[in-house]
């Protein structure tokens, strides 16, 4: 009964446009924003929001990014990997380039850069579809990995090939380098996936998400309707990429402080489509919930077996790791293709009538 | 985005004329040197036994297939290829014999994704979900929710159609295709696996969106007495070739229609 | 002008002045382009008679040579003599845990997931590839391993011919790949098309309902054509671990085989073998005579590229049919 919406009437269409239409929802999101903002900070210790808060924030707008290209457009990518690298060595060329500039529009910017190298690897889509496409962007991959390696110029000609961040700051707080508090990190990278997020959240409601839709549903019915399915599918790869170059170089920037290629590589493509695949293809929330899975799982089976004495060395914690994740992709795909989000859903249905059981 | 091609054409005149279109797959011959015409404000039926080349008509009108020889005019543009995007926004919209919805989205969605040609917002504004985009999503919801209204399919909005019974799906899709403020609709067997009420429900608001709205509609129907009852005009197909072409009655007592019903070879 | 001249005439002329170098450098993208037709045969022979993409095929290479190795080591700490009897042994019994890879695969991955569309069971075979890598991990360590190609009676040592003033060297483990590639292609095709069960199999991969409904056990049929991919794997495994090692990077040298598909179409046998080798020969010609220009390493990136320019022009690949859309 906690969850009813009886009695909650729209008299506007505007207001049945709302992304919480529902007030339970509008209340619960509120209270997760204050306790993002004002609670976590105050009450986490440095290692969780270094190792856990930033880089799952981080691996949720990548997430989000493939998932408007994969679950709501319907074209799966296995680049991913490389557009975050993208945004990365844009962003640190940006930086280069221009040091005076705040760090945070570098990094909107760099999107940018990865938003167009998308768009070129998404070219092929006019003639190619499905699997197909699918080795089309293993290409992507493969090339973008190697150039992170062979073009000096993106490194800045360093010796070790690696890039490092160099101190940044905004009204004088340092926000990246060695001297930024993750404190202070995790606030940026918490206002940007908001800020994203809620931008997201707006194109899928709209206009152009319904496009999406409706080309990765049945594109030739979404011809017929006047739908340009070239268009579509550039602006999806184009907009995807922006969200991954965004989030790559939040973690060069914000998280890891320096990049080496091993980090845009094609096992990074994997692991933001298993978080994509885990949380729920086409869903928002779902990239969020998927993320925190796959990134917590390691971390969880590392901490759970010391806590009752046993402890795994970390070669087995990966081990177990991989063969859990494939599992629970069989898993899912079996019992709930549409992951993690769809039994949040569920969750929320039988909150509905709780303590009824139907 | 360019203007629609083609004029205006008045009630009584010819919205679209099929000129000597012949298609073939392959070796196979879908369509022989057909013709035929549709008057704007008429509800035009094809008909003809099952592979008579009926659908693939409506696919080249539609855009979707080619045809080898012939020529399609729709609102005085003649054209030899016409592509599924110039269709719709030359205005023929369409449904199809299997319902062709977007089955991840809502009955809703479905429908607002008809009016995708009249909306013209940025990408700008739709991130921000805002101003000018904001305003154009509740002035078509305000246009989808008359059709919704006019379907009776309320209850279902927020449905995702994929969970929806057949004759429901049925009537989204025609939602959708209303959406579209089609000058010419073209509907694939409407009526096929509905019982007798859902089919006098479609029947109904087949009817209405011809006066109402004042849409053209040309229908594929197996159904005779549908036919009979909702036609103007009806042209026969028989293996790709037309046998008839003329009011519901004079098409009853042609010998040639009887024959091809009955299996009888010609 | 001086670019262009790079591009289009001094690879040609380097590959005519030292035309034993051209033999040596194209013999070795044959070998590599057999290799990854073995891979691409076990993903051909998967999706002929399933409809499923089984990229988890890189991985059950590696896993099959990994247990290979693996029981051989296990029967020799046993004392077991002498050691050719120890390989073919552990050989018979990596079959049958293929077997039972097979078995494992159909019930609990395929069977669940029968009727739905393709994308989710490739993707299933994505989380399938994961729990085996981590598997394999688990169980037989990371660190690469040597490959019995002694034991199991495999050719050492190379043949050197002296041609076109220079001399070539063919390793006669290479020669036996290709050997072993080519009869394994020539059966596989005679089982497809001449037998029942390779009828059958046919059946399977149009449509499973139809199949069902004409009284194919698609179990059966699925566990077949898995245990024959599990062999292709075993094959592959063995070849490629005997040329260097036996360790989890072979993984993705597997992914290489999605170019060679889409060259050789996705159901066609012979097929696999031409895109292979057109892919590894293009391969090692580009990595040697073209890559100087660009820096070294575009051998990772090089097929998928052909592959893309390949499908651009034709979708459907050299030997795949053509998809014809129906509404």
């Amino acid at each position: 009964m906690l969850y009813r919406e009886a009695g909650q009437f729209k008299t506007s269409y505007e207001a049945d446009e709302a992304v919480f239409p529902i007030l339970q929802d509008r209340i619960g999101v509120a209270l997760i924003l204050v306790i993002g903002f004002a609670v976590v900070p105050f009450v986490s210790s440095n290692f969780i929001v270094n190792s856990v808060l930033i880089p799952v924030l981080v691996f949720s707008l990548a997430a989000i990014g493939l998932n408007l290209l994969t679950g709501y457009t319907g074209l799966l990518s296995l680049g991913t990997g490389g557009f975050m690298g993208v945004g990365a060595f844009a962003c640190y060329k940006l930086t280069t380039f221009f040091p005076d500039i705040n760090i945070v529009i570098l990094i909107l910017l760099s999107g940018f850069v990865s938003a167009a190298v998308g768009a070129v690897f998404g070219l092929p889509s006019l003639r190619i579809k499905g699997f197909y496409l699918a080795v089309a962007t293993l290409a992507a991959q493969f090339f973008l990995s190697w150039c992170f390696i062979r073009v000096p110029w993106l490194y800045n000609y360093n010796i070790s090939a690696s890039i490092e961040v160099p101190t940044r700051t905004l009204f004088g707080i340092p926000l990246t380098g060695p001297t930024a508090t993750p404190l202070m990190r995790y606030i940026i990278v918490l206002s940007i996936v908001v800020l994203m997020t809620w931008i997201a959240s707006n194109l899928i409601r709209g206009r152009l998400g319904r496009m999406w839709m409706a080309v990765r549903d049945m594109d030739i019915a979404a011809e017929l309707i006047g739908i340009k399915l070239y268009r579509t599918k550039l602006l999806a790869f184009a907009i995807s990429s922006y969200y991954c170059g965004v989030a790559g170089a939040m973690m060069v920037f914000f998280w890891l402080g320096n990049a080496e290629s091993e980090s845009f590589s094609i096992n990074q493509s994997f692991l933001i489509l298993f978080m994509v695949i885990v949380g729920g293809l086409g869903s928002l929330m779902g990239s969020f919930f998927g993320a925190a899975f796959i990134w917590g799982l390691p971390i969880i089976l590392r901490f759970t077996p010391q806590f009752f004495g046993m402890p795994l060395n970390a070669a087995t914690v990966e081990h177990l790791t991989f063969m859990i994740v494939g599992a629970l992709i069989i898993f899912f795909l079996i019992a709930e293709p549409a992951g993690l989000a769809r039994l949040w859903q569920v969750g929320k249905q039988k909150l509905r009538v709780w303590p009824f059981p139907y | 985005m360019r203007a629609p091609g083609g004029t205006d054409v008045a009630v009584g005149d010819v919205l679209l004329s099929v000129e000597n279109v012949s298609l073939s797959f392959g070796g196979v011959k879908a369509i022989s040197d057909v013709s035929f015409d549709i008057r704007k404000g008429e509800i035009r039926a094809i008909i003809g036994p099952n592979g008579a080349g009926k659908t693939s008509m409506l696919n080249v009108i539609n855009g979707f297939y080619h045809p080898q020889q012939g020529r399609v005019t729709f609102k005085n543009q003649t054209r030899s290829e016409m592509r599924p995007y110039e269709a719709a926004y030359g205005g023929i919209a369409r449904t199809f014999q299997n319902v062709a919805l977007f089955r991840g989205m809502t009955a809703l969605d479905n429908i607002m994704a008809g009016r995708t040609l009249k909306m013209h917002s940025n990408l700008f504004w739709q991130m921000l979900r805002y101003g000018p985009a904001m305003r154009e999503e509740v002035e078509h919801r305000h246009r989808v929710e008359e059709i919704i209204d006019f379907l009776k399919i309320q209850e279902i909005r927020r449905v995702p159609v994929g969970r929806l019974p057949y004759g429901l799906q049925k009537r989204v899709e025609l939602g959708r295709a209303l959406a579209m403020e089609p000058d010419l609709l073209l509907l694939d067997e409407p009526m096929a696996g509905m019982n007798m009420e859902e089919k006098e429900d479609m029947s109904r608001y087949v009817l209405d969106v011809n006066d109402h709205y004042g849409t053209t509609i040309a229908l594929i129907e197996h159904d005779m007495g549908v036919v009979m009852d909702l036609s103007d005009r009806v042209v026969v197909l028989d293996h790709g070739i037309k046998i008839a072409d003329g009011t519901p009655d004079e098409i009853k007592r042609n010998q040639s229609v009887i024959d091809a019903y009955l299996g009888v070879a010609h | 002008m001086d670019l262009l001249y790079k591009v289009f005439i001094d690879p040609f002329v380097q590959m005519g002045a030292a035309p034993d170098l051209l033999v040596q450098t194209m013999w070795e993208g044959l070998v590599a382009g057999v290799l990854y037709a073995l891979i691409a045969l076990g993903f051909v022979l998967i999706f002929k008679a399933s409809g499923v993409f089984n990229f988890a095929q890189g991985i059950m290479v590696v896993f099959a040579a990994l247990t290979l190795v693996g029981i051989y080591t296990l029967l020799r700490n046993w004392g077991l003599q002498p050691s050719n009897l120890a390989a073919f042994l552990a050989l018979g019994l990596t079959i049958g845990v293929m077997f039972v890879l097979a078995v494992g695969v159909e019930r609990l991955v395929l069977r669940p997931l029968v009727n739905q569309p393709d994308i989710i069971l490739f993707m299933a075979t994505f989380g399938l590839t994961y729990f085996l890598i981590g598997f394999g991990e688990l169980v037989f360590g990371g660190e690469p391993k040597v490959m019995i190609a002694n034991e199991l009676y495999l050719p050492k040592g190379a043949i050197d011919i002296k041609m076109l003033g220079g001399f070539v060297q063919f390793q006669k483990i290479d020669i036996a790949a290709a050997v072993i590639a080519s009869i394994m292609v020539v059966s596989l095709g005679i089982f497809f098309q001449r037998t029942r069960i390779g009828r059958a199999l046919r059946a399977v991969a149009d449509s499973h309902r139809a199949a069902l409904s004409v009284g194919i056990s698609l179990e059966q049929v699925w566990i077949i054509v898995w245990f024959a991919a599990g062999i292709v794997a075993i094959t592959t495994g063995i070849m490629w671990g005997a040329r260097s090692q036996v360790e989890f990077s072979l993984q993705i040298i597997a992914l290489k085989a999605l170019p060679v598909l889409i060259l050789g179409g996705f159901t066609s046998i012979p097929g696999a073998i031409v895109g292979g080798v057109i892919i590894g020969v293009g391969e090692k010609l580009g990595e040697f005579y073209w890559g100087p220009l660009l820096g070294s390493g575009i051998e990772s990136w090089l097929a998928y590229v052909i592959a893309l320019i390949f499908l651009l022009f034709r979708p459907q690949g050299l030997f795949g049919e053509k998809i014809i859309e129906r509404v």
